[in-house]
């Protein structure tokens, strides 16, 4: 069952297979992804214990948010049994989203709090949209996701994109 | 995501990043980077499997303590590909040859 190549890299690059399907289908001009050579950091000003943890997806509610592409949020206490998924450009012949734990896992964060490894689940998880404009999320999406941060007084967030 | 990510660590809070597209979340820049190998959809662990998933989690908060630099990325040990499925990171957005 060997199928990891020590004369290739193996991590898939999904710039280039996405840049080169599109070119096979007769789009030019591929998408410009977002490119830094720096990257800010804040280290934690507390210990993880104390700190309040949430979640941002890239999941929708429903399929209505799916399509609506607007930022959402919903209590962390009321886990959903299911997001909607199906708009977003996961590997649909490869595996599947039945599982909110692998994508999701605020089950799993609720037990690291009720243990102490963190502080507490924020008492709100944050969905964004995906979307080809990079100004869209670093204008509004990405200000708004503060803004819920600074609203329910989070200090650590966990970002999940599918 | 990862722009959201860039733009909470420039606002005070620290984040961490799960994630299988090494590719885009590298070449963006982010803070803490944890990257399974794996299709995208699970990007915390395989489905119905809750240990994975929960190592995978903590593989988070060990880094979230513990990086010093941005861009700080870990692989965690998991392997995706079974004796039946060894198709996958072929099969994404596959061009098709066209047969004569």
């Amino acid at each position: 069952m060997t199928q990891f190549s020590p004369t290739h890299r193996n991590a898939v690059s999904y710039i280039d297979k996405s840049r080169e399907f599109y070119l096979n289908k007769g789009f030019g001009n591929p998408y410009r992804w977002a490119t830094h050579t720096e990257a800010p950091i804040t280290h934690l000003k507390k210990p993880l214990a104390d700190c309040t943890v949430t979640i941002v997806t890239t999941s929708a509610p429903n399929e209505e948010g799916g399509s609506n592409r607007k930022i959402w949020s919903a209590p962390s206490d009321a886990i959903p049994e299911e997001l909607f998924t199906h708009h977003l450009s996961w590997h649909k012949t490869a595996t599947h989203t039945d599982d909110l734990g692998s994508f999701l896992p605020l089950a799993h964060l609720q037990s690291a709090a009720e243990n102490g490894r963190i502080g507490a689940v924020g008492r709100n998880f944050y969905g964004i949209p995906t979307t080809f404009s990079q100004r869209q999320t670093k204008t509004k999406d990405a200000p708004a996701v503060l803004d819920q941060v600074h609203r329910d007084q989070v200090d650590v967030a966990i970002l999940i994109p599918l | 995501m990862s722009l959201v990510s860039r733009h909470l660590e420039s606002n005070g809070i620290p984040t961490v990043v799960f994630g299988s597209a090494r590719d885009i979340v590298e070449q963006c820049g982010v803070a803490r980077f944890v990257f399974s190998d794996f299709p995208l959809g699970n990007p915390t662990g395989k489905p119905w499997d809750t240990e994975m998933q929960k190592t995978i989690l903590e593989i988070g908060f060990d880094l979230l303590e513990n990086a010093r630099y941005p861009r700080t990325t870990v692989q965690t040990p998991f392997v995706w590909e079974t004796a039946d499925d060894v198709s996958w990171r072929r099969s994404y957005m596959e061009i098709k040859k066209q047969s004569d």
